[in-house]
């Protein structure tokens, strides 16, 4: 039996982007090689891999071309790889799982950047819409389980990932009051159970890492969110 | 083995113009199921769809049973899955699937944000997006490459399906855009010529032409000339 074809990941340290990819990869036992771009100096080899968006992360597996976009990769690891599954068994649960994923990226983003970043009436709206967002998904946990996926980490949980330690960061770096204890006390424990898990924390970067990495950006943060709010 | 639903209890509520609609008409066309199709009317949303979809208040929402199913790509995979002795839209390798949900997706990203601001926007932000469609077009160009359809060996597909319903935009882009679909990408214009006769895609779709009177009733309600 010839060995597996080896897999790769490109990714970077601080992107919650690669992150699910490698969350993916570890909690299906699959080893791989991560290989660390600088998001602000591309590299030829991501920009070889992925022409159409230009990021991470980028799945190789074998010699086959790259597998882009963070929850495409989980789904094909999920599908590819033995180990247990990722995607709940349900066909409705697993509709809900997508949903829940797509809204986490499509719609969340923008709000909870503003509500960071941003200040005044901007700001307030913006944690508004947050935090509704937040009960939204925070709605989504199956009631006494520890994760969206149920005893299991599953595929929600990775996208959500974002939530869990980066948001976290974010918090403490801009001030805000989000995500708190008072406001999403079962968000705030779900959090801390996925950062907590012997095989996840082995793909999150160390949060004072981040904290000293991100924390210089913050200008360029604060920049980014006013343009945001001036095209609202 | 869990019960097979019945399939006469599919409900689509949708929007008749609608692409990610027509997404979803197409595969339910593709897998020969039955479903009662529901018009909503976008200015007044009924109570059904306003509480199938609380979240986004958006059409398509497939009601399979009375439970909702929301966002047309992940309806249509929903299809794939309750109804697996159906036609299938993804081929069976996980390869293969991973490279049509990112192109389903691509496709998703691109190409109705950029088509909207082809008419809502003028002058230089026009231009921007005039080109950014050239680039979209030329992009999917290469991917379809010399392949019939999208899904290759599979033959019409998931990526097929999701980009199928734009063909009817073509003229419209090309008149705000002034530019040819058949000079940026010729093989491009092929596959939409193609897949324009197919019988799913053809009894979903309404005309080019009256795809452009509803942008000028979508320009009047914006205020845009």
């Amino acid at each position: 039996m010839s060995s597996p074809a080896a897999v790769k990941v490109i990714g970077a340290f601080d992107s919650p982007f690669s992150h699910r990819a490698e969350a993916a990869l570890r909690l299906k036992g699959v080893p791989y090689e991560l290989i660390l771009e600088d998001l602000r100096n591309k590299s030829e080899l991501l920009l070889t891999h992925n022409p159409v968006h230009k990021k991470v992360p980028v799945l190789l597996h074998g010699d086959r071309p790259a597998i882009c976009e963070s929850l495409v990769i989980v789904e094909y690891v999920d599908e590819a790889f033995q180990g247990p599954l990722l995607m709940p068994a349900d066909t409705l649960a697993r509709a809900a799982a997508r949903f829940w994923a797509s809204f986490m990226d499509k719609e969340c983003g923008e709000s909870m950047w503003m509500a960071l970043w941003t200040d005044g009436e901007a700001q307030a709206a913006a944690a508004r819409e947050t935090k509704t967002n937040l009960t939204l998904i925070e709605g989504q946990l199956p009631v006494g389980k520890r994760f969206f996926g149920g005893d299991a980490i599953g595929y929600l949980d990775i996208a959500l990932g974002w939530i869990a330690h980066w948001m976290r960061v974010f918090v403490e770096i801009s001030g805000a009051r989000l995500l708190t204890e008072e406001e999403h006390p079962v968000l705030c424990r779900w959090a801390r159970e996925y950062t907590a898990d012997e095989t996840v924390r082995q793909c999150l970067p160390d949060r004072d890492r981040v904290i000293a990495a991100l924390t210089p950006r913050k200008e360029l943060y604060i920049s980014i969110a006013k343009a945001m709010a001036a095209q609202r | 083995m869990a019960p097979e639903k019945n399939s006469s209890d599919l409900v689509l509520l949708d929007f008749w113009v609608s692409p990610f609609g027509q997404r979803v008409r197409i595969a339910l066309a593709e897998k020969s199921l039955p479903y009662e199709y529901v018009e909503e009317d976008l200015a007044g949303k009924s109570d059904r769809l306003l509480q199938s979809n609380p979240v986004h208040k958006k059409t398509p929402v497939l009601l399979h049973g009375g439970k909702p199913v929301n966002e047309s790509l992940i309806i249509v995979q929903y299809l794939e899955e309750a109804f697996p002795d159906t036609p299938s839209l993804l081929p069976a390798d996980p390869y293969a699937r991973a490279q049509a949900r990112f192109w389903a997706d691509y496709v998703d990203k691109k190409v109705y944000d950029c088509g909207a601001r082809l008419w809502k926007l003028k002058g230089e932000p026009q231009a921007q997006a005039r080109a950014e469609m050239l680039e979209i077009l030329k992009t999917l160009e290469t991917e379809l490459g010399d392949k019939e359809f999208f899904g290759g060996e599979h033959g019409f597909g998931f990526v097929d399906a999701a980009f199928a319903p734009f063909t009817s935009w073509f003229q419209s882009y090309e008149k705000l855009g002034e530019f040819k679909v058949a000079e940026v990408a010729p093989k491009i214009a092929a596959w939409a010529d193609r897949v324009g006769k197919r019988e799913s895609v053809a009894k979903s779709l309404y005309s080019p032409d009256k795809v452009y009177d509803f942008i000028g009733v979508l320009k009047k309600k914006y205020g845009i000339e």
